[in-house]
């Protein structure tokens, strides 16, 4: 077992934060590289701060390390500084629990979880001594994977990545092992490259993109080929049925150092059916599982007490929507073994009075300030996204807000949603004005900070046909909020740079031919691209135009329904027809209820699972306008009748 | 009930901030089950004072912390384990090597402590060093602008040296220089102390090997400012 800490050591003095790289991290574990075990490096491709808490690298850390035949580490991006020293010194990208090299693990797998880090993980296989492209790679390089939400696009990364893990990876990783292990104790090493990704490809879920070859038609647009009968046409996500038996993490590593979310997680459920249109995650983890609420307090409990956190936050996609939440968020203030002094969070607040009442509930203390993300400015264009949230229920809750103590609010909305108006976009403005006319009533301190963000249309959701806001219309509509919300004082504007929302997008619908974009941009020093102090679309624009590729055409273009997508070979679990009627309802204004309370509309995400719908609860959440179809207008019509394809194999 | 932990920090954990390890000493102080006594007001902290803060990368075997037991909740009869449970909890590296009792009314660590004793590892050779060290203790002003506060203030550091001692390491060929610094009125820092004349020396590795409180008689160890509790006399002094 080799180490490069006693190299490391002597460098770190010279560093911003040191404890990044130096793990020690309460649950961290320390495996022995037995020869045969499969070795796993789990590496985000982010500084320490952001990648260290992500829970899905910790529970599948905790699942390979309990397995005999596996072993797992993790890695972390080096800061700039580091990088520097790392590359002049000839230190190797290294793991944060042993400080062992990279490249001498069996897999790197990274988590991808937005598309500004895919030059960071080219950094990291070039820091580990790993060539770039997967063609390069021989049988004495580790064998690259990747999982998270952007590998249901993963063709950006296609030449670069070796296989991609689609859907919950609590039971893929181990399929993983069993297959890389027979190779590995037949001969020691990981013999026969080809051989190896072959069979992996054959694993449900797991997609190796060196299994198909592409083609582009007339118009530009790519279709894969697999390159026998044996390699999967389809490859579906791989979706766990029962969450309570995968209570992980049980040992949330603690970090030494300060991390974001530095608090214990529980997840309370994986999934969501609220059906926003614009969103990913919403759509691809689908169905609702729910723990009981049983469980979720043994989690609360053994966890704050092993690690020594005085807050949890309750994670989930809508945390309001747990139908076990009250008596949860109660208990956990009451228990006497927590002395009173364990605060909860909820990252993901419902817009409706009761979610406020329960967050005073837990927030005894310090109101400084509460978050709600309306979405849309207008209830037409909340329609449009299905965010169904009538205005008097954010003013409801905003009220109850302010009225309780809290004195500032965050909104966070979307703009350059599908068939926006400068109505719709100035809505934002007058609704945050609204919301300080209430809050002025209860205090003069009352603020409103609006968050926006220019909308990136993802795979595996309706508006995955819809070509994005260009450039200067994202501009023109920030310009024009940043004017409207100076004539009200107490209203404040935040936005997310459209420019990276341009590269976001071309990247989120793009194929593999932006494989080669990804590698000038890295060679051109393009790392730390969600860091806006590193971002430059320059670079970005100038490599798309070497490879004499057109930036609108992957951006801006509203894509029809007989195009070909480039993840038309993945199965999130959505029927592509849903999607589409999906979008076709959307550009008609209409709505689509929550399907956990009422009758299926067929999206088949719950197919072939053997489940109706895997929730806790018949009855609709407490309290909230959110919950069933009181909401709609068309409340109550049934819910629309689909057609139905089975799905394709 | 007031406790005063005397514990090491070295290895890997060297490069965690005072701050950092402040947050590490409330864990692990909640996991051990040892309750304390919260602050009053609108958001209660844990009631656990620190020593004088130790530079991030340098490793020590004498730091110090005074926290507030709620005995209360305690079972007297337990306080004897705290050491051992502490030490079960906290990171690598960090080891309980003294506890005492402190009477209730007490000068805090930051305000009693007058000098400290460092060991810091330079680049330069024994020659070089010996020259060096001959400089400063020769001189009767050492001059040095330094940041205090985030203000660049002047200083005469001389009076803040009270004693250099100068070992090889035969191994890697490197000097260590042993050094006793002041720290009151303000601390001096071993970097400080490093520039206090051309040529500057270089630090490799440092590490903090005693906290001294100036009686005025003699010279005596944190620890003996507190009450030896019966079961331990052995973890009393150092």
């Amino acid at each position: 077992m080799s180490t490069i800490w006693e190299i490391l050591e002597g460098y770190l003095d010279q560093v911003e934060k040191p404890a990044r790289y130096i793990g020690l991290e309460q649950g961290a574990q320390k495996p022995s590289h037995a020869e045969t075990n499969v070795a796993w490096l789990l590496t985000y491709p982010d500084v320490y701060e952001v990648g260290l808490p992500n829970q899905g690298l910790q529970i599948l850390y905790e699942i390979l390390n309990e397995s005999p035949i596996a072993e797992a580490e993790r890695a972390y991006a080096p800061w700039v500084d580091l990088e520097e020293i790392m590359r002049r010194e000839r230190i190797p990208l290294f793991s944060v629990d042993t400080h062992r090299p990279a490249n001498e693990f069996d897999v790197i797998a990274f988590n991808l979880s937005s598309e500004l880090v895919y030059t960071n993980l080219i950094n990291c296989l070039d820091l580990a001594g790993v060539p770039v492209m997967s063609s390069d790679r021989e049988n004495m390089h580790p064998v690259i994977g990747a999982g998270g939400h952007c590998v249901y696009n993963p063709e950006p990364l296609a030449d670069i990545v070796d296989f991609f893990a689609l859907g919950d990876g609590e039971e893929v990783v181990s399929d993983i092992t069993q297959v890389m292990h027979r190779f590995k104790s037949s001969e020691g090493i990981l013999h026969n490259r080809q051989e190896l990704l072959f069979e992996l490809s054959k694993i449900e879920g797991v997609y190796v993109p060196s299994m198909y070859t592409a083609t582009y038609d007339m118009n530009g647009a790519q279709t894969l080929k697999p390159i026998n009968d044996e390699v999967p046409k389809l490859i579906e996500k791989r979706t766990i049925v029962d969450l309570e038996e995968w209570p992980y993490p049980k040992e949330q590593l603690v970090p030494i150092t300060e991390v974001v979310h530095d608090r214990l997680n529980v997840e309370v459920f994986r999934g969501c059916t609220r059906g926003c249109r614009f969103c990913q995650a919403g759509m691809i983890t689908r169905p609702v599982r729910e723990r009981s609420d049983e469980q979720v307090r043994t989690m609360i409990q053994s966890g704050l007490k092993r690690t020594g956190y005085d807050e949890v936050a309750l994670t989930s996609l809508s945390t309001a929507d747990y139908s076990g939440i009250k008596d949860v968020v109660e208990e956990t203030i009451a228990d006497p073994v927590n002395c009173g002094q364990v605060s909860i969070s909820l990252p993901s607040l419902r817009v409706d009075a009761f979610t406020v009442d329960i967050a005073a509930s837990i927030q005894n203390a310090r109101r400084t300030g509460l978050t709600f993300a309306p979405e849309a400015g207008t209830w037409r264009m909340r329609q449009v996204i299905n965010k169904l949230i009538r205005e008097e229920d954010l003013y409801g809750a905003v009220e109850s807000a302010f009225s309780q103590g809290w004195r500032r609010m965050k909104l966070y909305f979307l703009i350059g949603l599908p068939t926006e108006t400068d109505e719709d976009t100035l809505g934002i403005a007058r609704m945050a004005a609204n919301c300080v006319a209430i809050g002025k009533r209860y205090t003069s301190a009352a603020s409103v900070t609006v968050s926006v963000g220019g909308f990136v249309p993802k795979p595996f959701t309706p508006f995955q046909w819809f070509g994005q806001n260009t450039l200067e219309e994202l501009n023109r509509k920030v310009h024009m909020l940043k004017d409207e919300v100076r004539k009200t004082k107490g209203v404040k504007l935040k936005w997310h740079d459209p420019k990276a929302t341009l590269v976001e997008g071309i990247l989120s619908r793009g194929d593999r031919r932006l494989g080669e974009v990804l590698k000038r941009v890295w060679s051109s020093g393009g790392t730390f691209q969600e860091w806006s102090e590193y971002f430059d679309l320059d670079l970005w624009l100038s490599a798309m135009e070497k490879e004499d590729l057109n930036y609108e055409w992957f951006a801006y273009r509203h894509r029809n329904v007989e195009e070909p997508l480039p993840w038309d070979h993945l199965d999130a679990g959505l029927y592509k027809d849903f999607l589409w009627q999906e979008w076709r309802d959307a550009l008609e204004e209409k709505g689509l209820e929550d399907c956990r309370w009422t009758p299926c509309y067929d999206c088949g995400a719950c197919t072939g699972y053997g489940l109706d719908h895997v929730v806790a609860s018949t009855s609709p959440p407490v309290g909230g306008s959110q919950g069933t179809w009181q909401d709609l207008d068309n409340g109550n019509f049934a819910p629309q009748l689909l057609q139905i394809s089975s799905k394709a194999r | 009930m007031i406790l005063r932990l005397q514990t090491t920090k070295i290895g890997k954990i060297r490069f965690a901030s005072h701050r950092d390890i402040a947050k590490v000493w409330e864990r692990s102080l909640r996991r051990a089950e040892i309750p304390l006594v919260y602050s009053e007001g609108f958001s209660p902290r844990p009631r656990i004072a620190f020593g004088l803060a130790l530079p991030t990368g340098a490793e020590s075997e004498c730091e110090y912390l005074d926290f507030h037991l709620d005995d209360q909740k305690y079972e007297t009869s337990n306080i004897s384990s705290i050491p051992e449970l502490l030490t079960r909890v906290l990171p690598e590296g960090i080891t309980i090597t003294g506890m005492v009792k402190m009477q209730s009314k007490y000068i805090s660590l930051q305000q009693s402590v007058t000098s400290t004793v460092w060991s810091i590892e330079v680049k330069e050779n024994i020659e070089e060093v010996h020259k060096w060290v001959e400089t400063v203790l020769n001189s009767k002003e050492l001059v040095i602008e330094r940041t205090r506060k985030g203000k660049q203030v002047v200083d005469n550091i001389r009076p803040y040296i009270r004693d250099i001692q100068v070992e090889e390491n035969d191994l890697q060929k490197r000097t260590s220089i042993q050094a006793e610094l002041k720290t009151q009125p303000r601390s001096l820092r071993p970097s400080e102390f490093l520039a206090a004349t051309e040529p500057n020396l270089t630090m490799v590795k440092l590490r903090r090997l005693k906290q001294f409180i100036d009686t005025g008689d003699n010279q005596i160890d944190p620890l003996d400012l507190g009450d030896c509790l019966d079961f331990e006399k052995e973890l009393c002094s150092s």
